[in-house]
Protein backbone atom coordinates (compact mmCIF):
# COMPACT_ATOMS: atom_id res chain seq x y z
CA UNK A 1 0.00 0.00 0.00
CA UNK A 2 1.28 3.75 -0.70
CA UNK A 3 2.47 5.52 2.37
CA UNK A 4 -0.53 7.53 2.00
CA UNK A 5 -3.69 6.70 0.43
CA UNK A 6 -6.47 9.20 0.50
CA UNK A 7 -9.52 8.57 -1.43
CA UNK A 8 -9.79 12.65 -2.48
CA UNK A 9 -8.25 13.23 -5.70
CA UNK A 10 -7.78 15.16 -8.47
CA UNK A 11 -9.05 15.34 -11.81
CA UNK A 12 -5.64 17.02 -14.22
CA UNK A 13 -7.82 16.76 -17.16
CA UNK A 14 -10.72 19.02 -15.68
CA UNK A 15 -9.02 21.16 -13.30
CA UNK A 16 -8.81 24.84 -14.61
CA UNK A 17 -6.12 26.11 -11.49
CA UNK A 18 -8.37 28.04 -9.91
CA UNK A 19 -8.58 29.52 -5.96
CA UNK A 20 -11.88 27.61 -4.70
CA UNK A 21 -10.41 24.31 -3.35
CA UNK A 22 -7.23 25.99 -1.75
CA UNK A 23 -9.41 28.68 0.03
CA UNK A 24 -11.89 26.17 1.31
CA UNK A 25 -9.10 23.56 2.60
CA UNK A 26 -9.50 23.78 6.51
CA UNK A 27 -5.67 21.77 6.94
CA UNK A 28 -4.35 24.16 3.83
CA UNK A 29 -3.74 20.84 1.94
CA UNK A 30 -3.88 22.31 -1.71
CA UNK A 31 -2.02 24.32 -3.78
CA UNK A 32 -2.02 25.29 -7.59
CA UNK A 33 1.00 24.37 -9.68
CA UNK A 34 1.42 24.96 -13.35
CA UNK A 35 -2.43 25.51 -13.43
CA UNK A 36 -3.23 22.46 -11.84
CA UNK A 37 -4.52 21.57 -8.20
CA UNK A 38 -1.87 19.33 -6.00
CA UNK A 39 -3.24 17.90 -2.89
CA UNK A 40 -0.46 17.78 -0.14
CA UNK A 41 -1.21 14.52 0.94
CA UNK A 42 0.49 14.44 4.62
CA UNK A 43 -2.20 17.16 5.61
CA UNK A 44 -5.67 16.22 3.54
CA UNK A 45 -8.39 14.70 5.76
CA UNK A 46 -10.54 13.49 3.70
CA UNK A 47 -12.89 15.93 4.66
CA UNK A 48 -14.60 16.49 0.83
CA UNK A 49 -14.98 20.17 0.89
CA UNK A 50 -12.85 20.80 -2.25
CA UNK A 51 -15.40 18.02 -4.15
CA UNK A 52 -18.51 20.26 -3.09
CA UNK A 53 -16.55 23.64 -4.01
CA UNK A 54 -14.90 22.53 -7.14
CA UNK A 55 -16.95 24.76 -10.03
CA UNK A 56 -15.76 22.11 -12.34
CA UNK A 57 -16.16 18.88 -11.09
CA UNK A 58 -12.44 18.27 -10.72
CA UNK A 59 -12.40 16.77 -7.31
CA UNK A 60 -13.43 13.49 -7.01
CA UNK A 61 -13.27 10.42 -4.37
CA UNK A 62 -11.94 7.22 -5.46
CA UNK A 63 -14.53 4.23 -4.34
CA UNK A 64 -14.75 1.18 -5.65
CA UNK A 65 -16.91 0.21 -8.94
CA UNK A 66 -19.81 -1.90 -8.53
CA UNK A 67 -17.87 -4.64 -10.13
CA UNK A 68 -16.01 -5.19 -7.47
CA UNK A 69 -18.59 -7.12 -5.59
CA UNK A 70 -18.28 -10.05 -7.90
CA UNK A 71 -14.58 -11.18 -6.26
CA UNK A 72 -16.40 -12.18 -3.53
CA UNK A 73 -19.21 -15.55 -3.78
CA UNK A 74 -21.41 -14.05 -0.99
CA UNK A 75 -21.75 -10.32 -1.64
CA UNK A 76 -23.29 -8.29 1.35
CA UNK A 77 -24.89 -4.34 1.20
CA UNK A 78 -23.94 -2.36 4.37
CA UNK A 79 -25.78 0.73 3.37
CA UNK A 80 -25.10 3.64 5.11
CA UNK A 81 -28.20 5.32 7.08
CA UNK A 82 -28.03 7.64 4.80
CA UNK A 83 -29.74 5.57 2.16
CA UNK A 84 -32.83 6.14 3.37
CA UNK A 85 -32.88 9.63 2.85
CA UNK A 86 -32.12 9.91 -1.01
CA UNK A 87 -35.81 8.20 -1.96
CA UNK A 88 -38.70 9.34 -2.63
CA UNK A 89 -41.07 9.28 1.14
CA UNK A 90 -43.70 6.30 -0.15
CA UNK A 91 -40.63 3.86 -0.76
CA UNK A 92 -40.93 2.12 3.04
CA UNK A 93 -37.07 1.66 4.11
CA UNK A 94 -37.76 -2.48 3.52
CA UNK A 95 -38.42 -2.20 0.15
CA UNK A 96 -34.87 -0.04 -0.22
CA UNK A 97 -33.18 -2.70 1.77
CA UNK A 98 -34.77 -5.34 -0.75
CA UNK A 99 -34.12 -3.21 -3.85
CA UNK A 100 -30.08 -4.40 -2.88
CA UNK A 101 -30.63 -7.71 -3.21
CA UNK A 102 -32.70 -6.95 -6.48
CA UNK A 103 -29.36 -5.87 -7.72
CA UNK A 104 -26.88 -8.49 -7.33
CA UNK A 105 -26.48 -8.95 -3.32
CA UNK A 106 -26.66 -12.12 -1.54
CA UNK A 107 -28.05 -10.18 2.17
CA UNK A 108 -27.97 -6.74 3.51
CA UNK A 109 -27.70 -5.41 6.69
CA UNK A 110 -28.32 -1.92 8.39
CA UNK A 111 -25.39 0.34 9.50
CA UNK A 112 -27.75 1.96 11.25
CA UNK A 113 -28.26 -1.13 13.47
CA UNK A 114 -25.03 -1.60 14.17
CA UNK A 115 -24.79 2.01 14.85
CA UNK A 116 -27.29 1.23 17.69
CA UNK A 117 -24.23 -1.16 19.31
CA UNK A 118 -21.77 1.24 19.72
CA UNK A 119 -24.67 3.79 20.83
CA UNK A 120 -24.80 1.42 23.73
CA UNK A 121 -21.00 1.23 24.12
CA UNK A 122 -20.76 4.96 23.71
CA UNK A 123 -23.36 5.35 26.72
CA UNK A 124 -21.39 3.72 28.79
CA UNK A 125 -18.11 5.85 28.36
CA UNK A 126 -20.10 8.91 28.62
CA UNK A 127 -21.47 7.68 31.97
CA UNK A 128 -17.75 6.94 33.35
CA UNK A 129 -16.17 9.21 35.36
CA UNK A 130 -12.88 7.87 34.27
CA UNK A 131 -13.19 8.90 31.10
CA UNK A 132 -11.98 12.26 29.83
CA UNK A 133 -14.73 14.71 29.12
CA UNK A 134 -16.11 15.96 26.72
CA UNK A 135 -15.12 12.64 24.53
CA UNK A 136 -15.57 13.23 20.99
CA UNK A 137 -16.93 10.67 18.59
CA UNK A 138 -15.18 9.29 16.45
CA UNK A 139 -17.53 8.24 14.26
CA UNK A 140 -16.79 10.79 11.41
CA UNK A 141 -12.82 9.86 10.01
CA UNK A 142 -12.29 13.32 8.46
CA UNK A 143 -12.78 14.57 12.38
CA UNK A 144 -10.37 11.99 13.11
CA UNK A 145 -7.58 13.13 10.93
CA UNK A 146 -8.36 16.60 11.87
CA UNK A 147 -7.82 15.89 15.51
CA UNK A 148 -4.68 14.37 14.18
CA UNK A 149 -3.03 17.20 11.99
CA UNK A 150 -4.50 20.38 14.21
CA UNK A 151 -5.65 19.11 17.73
CA UNK A 152 -3.28 16.38 19.01
CA UNK A 153 -4.42 17.86 22.40
CA UNK A 154 -7.87 16.14 21.97
CA UNK A 155 -6.60 12.78 20.89
CA UNK A 156 -7.23 11.62 24.62
CA UNK A 157 -11.02 12.66 24.18
CA UNK A 158 -12.21 10.65 21.06
CA UNK A 159 -14.10 7.64 21.47
CA UNK A 160 -11.96 4.77 20.51
CA UNK A 161 -14.67 2.43 19.46
CA UNK A 162 -15.29 1.16 16.18
CA UNK A 163 -17.33 2.89 13.49
CA UNK A 164 -21.04 1.44 12.86
CA UNK A 165 -19.68 0.59 9.58
CA UNK A 166 -16.97 -1.63 11.04
CA UNK A 167 -19.44 -3.40 13.56
CA UNK A 168 -22.02 -4.29 10.45
CA UNK A 169 -19.16 -5.77 9.10
CA UNK A 170 -18.06 -7.59 11.37
CA UNK A 171 -21.39 -8.64 12.62
CA UNK A 172 -22.69 -9.54 9.10
CA UNK A 173 -19.78 -11.65 8.22
CA UNK A 174 -20.12 -13.83 11.20
CA UNK A 175 -23.75 -14.27 10.73
CA UNK A 176 -22.84 -15.76 7.34
CA UNK A 177 -19.55 -17.86 8.29
CA UNK A 178 -21.81 -19.32 11.17
CA UNK A 179 -25.14 -19.44 10.18
CA UNK A 180 -24.79 -20.51 6.26
CA UNK A 181 -21.67 -22.37 6.59
CA UNK A 182 -19.86 -20.26 3.81
CA UNK A 183 -15.91 -19.85 3.92
CA UNK A 184 -14.85 -16.66 5.74
CA UNK A 185 -12.85 -16.03 2.45
CA UNK A 186 -15.58 -16.08 0.42
CA UNK A 187 -18.07 -13.22 2.19
CA UNK A 188 -17.66 -9.82 0.80
CA UNK A 189 -19.19 -6.54 3.04
CA UNK A 190 -19.79 -3.80 1.16
CA UNK A 191 -19.88 -0.68 2.67
CA UNK A 192 -22.46 1.82 0.67
CA UNK A 193 -21.50 5.51 1.62
CA UNK A 194 -22.45 9.10 0.97
CA UNK A 195 -18.67 9.59 2.11
CA UNK A 196 -15.27 10.05 0.63
CA UNK A 197 -13.56 9.86 3.58
CA UNK A 198 -14.95 6.59 4.86
CA UNK A 199 -13.25 4.76 1.35
CA UNK A 200 -10.08 6.12 2.91
CA UNK A 201 -10.41 4.56 6.19
CA UNK A 202 -10.77 1.05 4.93
CA UNK A 203 -8.00 1.74 2.44
CA UNK A 204 -6.06 2.83 5.29
CA UNK A 205 -7.44 2.67 8.75
CA UNK A 206 -5.90 4.04 11.47
CA UNK A 207 -8.00 1.65 14.30
CA UNK A 208 -6.68 -1.44 13.00
CA UNK A 209 -4.45 -3.21 11.11
CA UNK A 210 -6.96 -4.43 8.28
CA UNK A 211 -10.67 -3.04 7.84
CA UNK A 212 -13.36 -6.42 8.15
CA UNK A 213 -14.94 -3.98 4.89
CA UNK A 214 -14.02 -5.25 1.62
CA UNK A 215 -15.20 -2.75 -0.74
CA UNK A 216 -16.52 0.99 -0.08
CA UNK A 217 -19.49 2.00 -3.35
CA UNK A 218 -20.57 5.25 -3.44
CA UNK A 219 -24.31 6.31 -3.21
CA UNK A 220 -24.07 8.04 -6.43
CA UNK A 221 -23.03 4.64 -8.04
CA UNK A 222 -25.72 2.42 -7.10
CA UNK A 223 -28.48 5.22 -6.91
CA UNK A 224 -29.55 4.31 -10.51
CA UNK A 225 -29.36 0.56 -10.11
CA UNK A 226 -31.63 0.68 -7.12
CA UNK A 227 -34.39 2.96 -8.37
CA UNK A 228 -34.96 0.69 -11.50
CA UNK A 229 -35.37 -2.21 -8.98
CA UNK A 230 -37.31 -0.73 -6.46
CA UNK A 231 -40.29 -2.68 -7.93
CA UNK A 232 -43.13 -3.51 -5.10
CA UNK A 233 -42.64 -7.12 -6.18
CA UNK A 234 -39.30 -7.71 -4.87
CA UNK A 235 -40.21 -6.34 -1.34
CA UNK A 236 -40.70 -9.71 -0.24
CA UNK A 237 -38.34 -10.43 2.47
CA UNK A 238 -37.95 -8.39 6.07
CA UNK A 239 -34.97 -6.73 6.23
CA UNK A 240 -35.49 -4.11 8.51
CA UNK A 241 -33.58 -4.07 11.98
CA UNK A 242 -32.51 -0.92 13.07
CA UNK A 243 -34.51 0.99 15.49
CA UNK A 244 -35.22 4.77 14.86
CA UNK A 245 -32.07 6.05 16.96
CA UNK A 246 -29.75 3.92 14.48
CA UNK A 247 -31.54 5.75 11.59
CA UNK A 248 -31.30 8.93 13.25
CA UNK A 249 -27.12 8.51 13.21
CA UNK A 250 -27.48 9.69 9.45
CA UNK A 251 -28.83 13.53 10.58
CA UNK A 252 -26.68 15.99 12.59
CA UNK A 253 -27.51 15.22 16.64
CA UNK A 254 -28.62 12.09 15.85
CA UNK A 255 -25.96 10.18 16.99
CA UNK A 256 -25.65 12.72 20.15
CA UNK A 257 -29.62 12.28 20.95
CA UNK A 258 -29.23 8.62 20.86
CA UNK A 259 -26.35 8.65 23.62
CA UNK A 260 -29.28 10.02 25.79
CA UNK A 261 -27.57 13.17 27.80
CA UNK A 262 -28.69 16.20 28.06
CA UNK A 263 -24.40 17.01 28.43
CA UNK A 264 -24.13 16.92 24.57
CA UNK A 265 -23.09 19.14 21.73
CA UNK A 266 -23.60 18.36 17.85
CA UNK A 267 -21.40 20.44 15.54
CA UNK A 268 -21.50 19.96 11.91
CA UNK A 269 -19.27 21.33 9.00
CA UNK A 270 -15.34 21.16 9.36
CA UNK A 271 -14.90 24.84 10.05
CA UNK A 272 -17.53 24.56 12.72
CA UNK A 273 -16.17 21.29 14.29
CA UNK A 274 -12.70 23.49 14.27
CA UNK A 275 -13.99 26.18 16.04
CA UNK A 276 -15.63 24.26 18.48
CA UNK A 277 -12.19 22.27 18.85
CA UNK A 278 -10.83 25.50 19.18
CA UNK A 279 -12.80 26.17 22.15
CA UNK A 280 -12.42 23.09 23.57
CA UNK A 281 -8.92 23.35 23.93
CA UNK A 282 -9.08 26.45 25.88
CA UNK A 283 -11.29 24.50 28.21
CA UNK A 284 -14.10 27.26 27.44
CA UNK A 285 -16.68 23.89 26.93
CA UNK A 286 -18.56 23.71 30.25
CA UNK A 287 -21.10 20.87 30.80
CA UNK A 288 -20.46 19.00 27.85
CA UNK A 289 -19.76 15.17 28.10
CA UNK A 290 -19.92 14.19 24.80
CA UNK A 291 -19.32 15.86 21.35
CA UNK A 292 -20.80 14.59 17.43
CA UNK A 293 -18.78 16.48 15.45
CA UNK A 294 -19.35 15.44 11.49
CA UNK A 295 -17.21 17.07 9.23
CA UNK A 296 -20.13 17.53 6.59
CA UNK A 297 -22.69 20.29 6.50
CA UNK A 298 -26.68 18.26 7.83
CA UNK A 299 -24.02 15.38 8.70
CA UNK A 300 -23.65 12.36 6.61
CA UNK A 301 -26.54 13.48 4.34
CA UNK A 302 -24.57 16.27 3.72
CA UNK A 303 -21.69 14.02 2.24
CA UNK A 304 -20.37 14.29 -1.22
CA UNK A 305 -21.40 11.04 -2.73
CA UNK A 306 -24.98 11.50 -1.70
CA UNK A 307 -27.30 12.57 -4.63
CA UNK A 308 -30.55 14.20 -2.79
CA UNK A 309 -30.23 17.53 -1.86
CA UNK A 310 -29.35 17.61 2.15
CA UNK A 311 -32.31 19.40 3.21
CA UNK A 312 -34.74 17.16 1.37
CA UNK A 313 -33.14 14.11 2.49
CA UNK A 314 -33.53 15.31 5.96
CA UNK A 315 -36.85 15.80 5.40
CA UNK A 316 -37.66 11.99 4.12
CA UNK A 317 -34.89 10.69 6.85
CA UNK A 318 -37.66 11.96 9.40
CA UNK A 319 -40.00 10.03 8.31
CA UNK A 320 -38.18 7.10 8.17
CA UNK A 321 -37.69 7.72 11.72
CA UNK A 322 -41.18 8.65 12.31
CA UNK A 323 -42.05 5.18 10.98
CA UNK A 324 -39.37 3.45 13.39
CA UNK A 325 -40.76 5.03 16.52
CA UNK A 326 -43.93 3.61 15.51
CA UNK A 327 -43.29 0.38 15.26
CA UNK A 328 -40.57 0.63 18.19
CA UNK A 329 -42.84 -1.90 20.32
CA UNK A 330 -43.22 -4.75 17.60
CA UNK A 331 -39.69 -4.73 16.66
CA UNK A 332 -37.69 -7.67 16.30
CA UNK A 333 -36.25 -8.93 19.60
CA UNK A 334 -32.11 -7.10 19.91
CA UNK A 335 -29.47 -9.30 19.30
CA UNK A 336 -26.81 -8.74 21.48
CA UNK A 337 -23.24 -7.56 20.44
CA UNK A 338 -20.62 -8.28 23.26
CA UNK A 339 -17.39 -7.85 21.10
CA UNK A 340 -14.66 -5.72 21.90
CA UNK A 341 -15.44 -2.62 20.00
CA UNK A 342 -12.07 -0.99 21.19
CA UNK A 343 -9.47 0.10 18.22
CA UNK A 344 -6.66 -1.86 18.72
CA UNK A 345 -3.88 0.09 17.07
CA UNK A 346 -3.57 3.98 18.78
CA UNK A 347 -3.39 7.03 16.60
CA UNK A 348 -0.76 9.54 17.43
CA UNK A 349 -0.27 13.29 16.10
CA UNK A 350 0.78 14.20 13.00
CA UNK A 351 2.88 17.41 13.10
CA UNK A 352 2.39 18.62 9.46
CA UNK A 353 2.56 22.25 10.43
CA UNK A 354 5.71 21.84 12.16
CA UNK A 355 8.52 24.32 10.21
CA UNK A 356 11.68 22.44 11.04
CA UNK A 357 12.56 19.39 13.58
CA UNK A 358 15.59 21.25 15.35
CA UNK A 359 13.43 23.89 17.06
CA UNK A 360 16.03 26.63 16.39
CA UNK A 361 16.12 26.26 12.57
CA UNK A 362 12.12 26.24 12.96
CA UNK A 363 12.18 29.30 15.33
CA UNK A 364 14.80 30.87 12.50
CA UNK A 365 12.14 29.79 9.42
CA UNK A 366 8.98 31.42 12.16
CA UNK A 367 11.04 34.58 11.96
CA UNK A 368 11.63 34.66 8.22
CA UNK A 369 7.95 33.93 7.52
CA UNK A 370 7.09 36.74 9.55
CA UNK A 371 9.14 38.95 7.85
CA UNK A 372 8.52 37.29 4.46
CA UNK A 373 4.54 38.00 5.15
CA UNK A 374 5.15 41.21 6.56
CA UNK A 375 6.24 42.29 2.90
CA UNK A 376 2.93 40.54 1.23
CA UNK A 377 -0.06 42.71 -0.06
CA UNK A 378 -2.00 40.68 2.47
CA UNK A 379 -5.14 40.88 0.49
CA UNK A 380 -5.33 36.23 0.05
CA UNK A 381 -5.94 36.47 -3.26
CA UNK A 382 -4.60 32.89 -3.89
CA UNK A 383 -3.38 33.60 -7.36
CA UNK A 384 0.27 32.38 -5.97
CA UNK A 385 -1.61 29.25 -6.00
CA UNK A 386 -1.51 29.52 -1.67
CA UNK A 387 -4.15 30.04 0.35
CA UNK A 388 -3.25 32.79 2.05
CA UNK A 389 -0.19 35.47 1.93
CA UNK A 390 0.72 33.60 5.07
CA UNK A 391 0.83 30.49 3.68
CA UNK A 392 2.77 31.61 0.77
CA UNK A 393 5.01 32.77 3.44
CA UNK A 394 5.21 29.49 5.08
CA UNK A 395 6.06 27.86 1.60
CA UNK A 396 8.88 30.45 1.11
CA UNK A 397 10.43 29.59 3.81
CA UNK A 398 9.91 25.54 3.13
CA UNK A 399 11.26 26.09 0.09
CA UNK A 400 8.60 25.15 -1.98
CA UNK A 401 7.90 28.71 -3.74
CA UNK A 402 9.34 32.18 -3.99
CA UNK A 403 9.02 35.93 -3.14
CA UNK A 404 7.74 36.12 -6.82
CA UNK A 405 5.03 33.89 -6.59
CA UNK A 406 3.08 36.80 -5.83
CA UNK A 407 2.19 38.75 -8.46
CA UNK A 408 1.97 41.90 -6.52
CA UNK A 409 5.92 41.40 -5.39
CA UNK A 410 6.34 40.31 -9.02
CA UNK A 411 5.03 43.69 -10.27
CA UNK A 412 7.19 45.56 -7.56
CA UNK A 413 10.42 43.96 -8.72
CA UNK A 414 9.09 44.60 -12.73
CA UNK A 415 8.41 48.17 -12.19
CA UNK A 416 12.13 48.72 -9.95
CA UNK A 417 13.61 47.09 -13.10
CA UNK A 418 11.98 49.52 -15.46
CA UNK A 419 12.64 52.09 -13.60
CA UNK A 420 16.40 51.35 -13.20
CA UNK A 421 16.81 50.94 -16.64
CA UNK A 422 14.99 53.86 -16.84
CA UNK A 423 17.87 55.49 -15.02
CA UNK A 424 20.47 53.54 -16.95
CA UNK A 425 19.14 54.41 -20.22
CA UNK A 426 19.31 58.11 -18.88
CA UNK A 427 23.05 58.01 -18.48
CA UNK A 428 25.43 58.67 -21.50
CA UNK A 429 28.87 58.45 -21.77
CA UNK A 430 31.20 61.39 -21.38
CA UNK A 431 32.55 61.52 -25.00
CA UNK A 432 28.64 61.12 -26.27
CA UNK A 433 27.81 64.68 -24.65
CA UNK A 434 25.74 66.02 -21.49
CA UNK A 435 25.94 63.17 -18.92
CA UNK A 436 21.83 64.28 -17.93
CA UNK A 437 22.47 61.83 -14.49
CA UNK B 1 16.41 36.58 16.69
CA UNK B 2 18.87 36.79 19.56
CA UNK B 3 20.41 33.77 21.32
CA UNK B 4 18.28 31.17 19.77
CA UNK B 5 15.31 33.44 21.76
CA UNK B 6 12.41 34.24 19.99
CA UNK B 7 9.97 36.82 20.80
CA UNK B 8 6.65 37.98 20.25
CA UNK B 9 4.42 40.92 21.42
CA UNK B 10 0.85 41.39 20.94
CA UNK B 11 -1.90 44.14 21.64
CA UNK B 12 -5.07 43.19 23.47
CA UNK B 13 -8.28 45.21 23.22
CA UNK B 14 -10.10 46.95 25.79
CA UNK B 15 -13.62 45.17 26.53
CA UNK B 16 -14.06 43.73 23.19
CA UNK B 17 -15.11 39.99 23.08
CA UNK B 18 -15.73 38.96 20.07
CA UNK B 19 -12.06 39.02 19.30
CA UNK B 20 -10.72 37.83 22.58
CA UNK B 21 -8.05 35.07 22.49
CA UNK B 22 -6.55 36.07 19.21
CA UNK B 23 -3.21 36.47 20.49
CA UNK B 24 -3.23 33.24 22.51
CA UNK B 25 -4.54 31.64 19.44
CA UNK B 26 -1.72 33.26 17.50
CA UNK B 27 0.53 32.18 20.27
CA UNK B 28 -0.96 28.74 19.77
CA UNK B 29 0.08 28.41 15.75
CA UNK B 30 3.70 29.74 16.31
CA UNK B 31 4.10 26.99 18.76
CA UNK B 32 3.02 24.59 16.50
CA UNK B 33 5.00 25.07 13.57
CA UNK B 34 8.02 25.65 16.29
CA UNK B 35 7.40 21.58 16.75
CA UNK B 36 6.86 22.08 20.51
CA UNK B 37 5.04 19.10 21.76
CA UNK B 38 1.12 19.57 22.60
CA UNK B 39 0.94 19.24 26.04
CA UNK B 40 2.98 21.94 26.50
CA UNK B 41 1.29 23.73 23.80
CA UNK B 42 -2.21 23.15 25.72
CA UNK B 43 -0.44 24.45 29.13
CA UNK B 44 0.50 27.17 27.63
CA UNK B 45 -2.23 28.69 24.90
CA UNK B 46 -4.93 27.80 27.78
CA UNK B 47 -3.11 30.10 30.81
CA UNK B 48 -2.33 32.41 28.16
CA UNK B 49 -6.07 32.45 26.97
CA UNK B 50 -7.39 33.15 30.51
CA UNK B 51 -4.81 35.83 31.42
CA UNK B 52 -5.91 37.42 27.71
CA UNK B 53 -9.63 37.08 28.29
CA UNK B 54 -8.58 38.60 31.78
CA UNK B 55 -7.22 41.57 30.40
CA UNK B 56 -9.87 41.96 28.15
CA UNK B 57 -12.85 41.87 30.95
CA UNK B 58 -10.88 43.51 33.77
CA UNK B 59 -8.29 45.34 32.46
CA UNK B 60 -9.31 47.87 30.00
CA UNK B 61 -7.04 45.88 27.53
CA UNK B 62 -3.07 45.62 27.61
CA UNK B 63 -0.31 43.76 25.86
CA UNK B 64 1.19 40.92 26.03
CA UNK B 65 4.92 39.75 25.13
CA UNK B 66 5.93 36.38 24.66
CA UNK B 67 9.52 34.87 25.00
CA UNK B 68 10.22 31.22 23.41
CA UNK B 69 13.51 29.48 23.56
CA UNK B 70 15.64 27.38 25.76
CA UNK B 71 12.88 25.19 27.16
CA UNK B 72 11.00 27.47 28.30
CA UNK B 73 7.75 29.43 27.07
CA UNK B 74 7.71 32.81 28.75
CA UNK B 75 4.49 34.73 28.56
CA UNK B 76 3.59 38.51 30.13
CA UNK B 77 0.69 39.74 30.20
CA UNK B 78 0.28 43.23 31.53
CA UNK B 79 -2.58 45.49 31.78
CA UNK B 80 -3.24 49.17 33.16
CA UNK B 81 -6.88 48.26 34.69
CA UNK B 82 -7.40 48.18 38.39
CA UNK B 83 -5.73 45.97 39.95
CA UNK B 84 -6.49 43.15 42.04
CA UNK B 85 -7.23 44.24 45.98
CA UNK B 86 -6.87 40.83 47.49
CA UNK B 87 -5.16 38.16 45.36
CA UNK B 88 -5.76 35.50 47.39
CA UNK B 89 -9.36 35.79 47.34
CA UNK B 90 -9.06 36.03 43.56
CA UNK B 91 -7.05 32.93 43.67
CA UNK B 92 -10.31 30.36 44.14
CA UNK B 93 -11.95 29.09 42.28
CA UNK B 94 -15.79 30.40 41.38
CA UNK B 95 -14.64 34.04 42.90
CA UNK B 96 -14.87 36.83 40.65
CA UNK B 97 -15.86 40.31 40.07
CA UNK B 98 -17.09 40.15 36.41
CA UNK B 99 -20.35 42.08 35.44
CA UNK B 100 -24.04 39.79 34.23
CA UNK B 101 -23.13 40.95 30.85
CA UNK B 102 -19.80 39.40 30.70
CA UNK B 103 -21.00 36.45 32.36
CA UNK B 104 -24.04 35.90 29.65
CA UNK B 105 -21.06 35.44 27.05
CA UNK B 106 -19.80 32.94 28.61
CA UNK B 107 -16.78 34.53 30.65
CA UNK B 108 -16.68 35.18 33.79
CA UNK B 109 -16.58 31.70 36.02
CA UNK B 110 -14.29 32.79 38.70
CA UNK B 111 -12.18 30.02 36.83
CA UNK B 112 -9.42 32.29 35.02
CA UNK B 113 -6.76 32.54 37.59
CA UNK B 114 -7.12 29.75 39.30
CA UNK B 115 -6.97 27.22 35.69
CA UNK B 116 -4.09 29.60 35.09
CA UNK B 117 -2.58 28.56 38.42
CA UNK B 118 -3.66 25.08 36.79
CA UNK B 119 -1.59 25.30 33.73
CA UNK B 120 1.57 27.30 34.26
CA UNK B 121 4.34 25.55 35.56
CA UNK B 122 5.63 28.67 36.81
CA UNK B 123 2.81 31.83 37.68
CA UNK B 124 4.17 35.10 38.96
CA UNK B 125 1.22 38.25 39.63
CA UNK B 126 2.20 41.71 39.99
CA UNK B 127 -0.66 43.73 40.41
CA UNK B 128 -1.40 47.20 41.95
CA UNK B 129 -4.79 49.09 43.30
CA UNK B 130 -5.72 51.35 40.38
CA UNK B 131 -2.43 50.97 38.20
CA UNK B 132 -3.15 47.60 36.79
CA UNK B 133 -1.86 44.15 36.73
CA UNK B 134 0.87 41.79 34.92
CA UNK B 135 0.63 38.25 35.14
CA UNK B 136 3.57 35.91 34.30
CA UNK B 137 3.33 32.38 32.85
CA UNK B 138 6.09 30.16 32.31
CA UNK B 139 5.48 26.75 30.75
CA UNK B 140 8.91 24.99 30.44
CA UNK B 141 9.59 22.25 27.25
CA UNK B 142 12.00 19.63 26.91
CA UNK B 143 14.90 21.11 25.12
CA UNK B 144 15.86 18.77 22.59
Amino acid sequence: MEKYFHSVTLDEDKCMGCTNCIKRCPTEAIRVRNGKARIINERCIDCGECIRICPYRAKKAITDEFSCIEKFKYKIAIPAPTIYGQFKPEISRNRILNAFKAIGFDDVYEVARAAEYVTYATRKLVLDDASPKPLISSACPAVVRLIQVRFPSLIDNLIKLESPMEVAAKIVKKKAAEKKGIDPSDIGAFFITPCAAKATSVKAPYESKKSSVDGVISIKDVYLKLISSMDRSNDTELLTKAGFEGIRWANSGGEGLAVGTDRFLAVDGIHNVISIFEEVENDKIENVDFIEALACTGGCLGGPLAVENLYVAKTRIKKHVDDAKALKDDRQPLETYDENMVWTEEIAYKPVMKLDNDIREAMRKLEALEIINRGLPGLDCGACGAPSCRALSEDIVRGIAVETDCIFKLREKVRDLASQMKELEDRRPPVMGNDKG
Amino acid sequence: MADGLMKLHYEIPADDLTYAGEASSSVKKVLVQLGINPVQIKKAAVSMYEAEINAVIHGHGGAADIEIGNGRIFICIEDKGPGIPDLELAMQEGWSTASDEVREMGFGAGMGLPNIKRYADKLDIETETGKGTKVMITVMYPNT
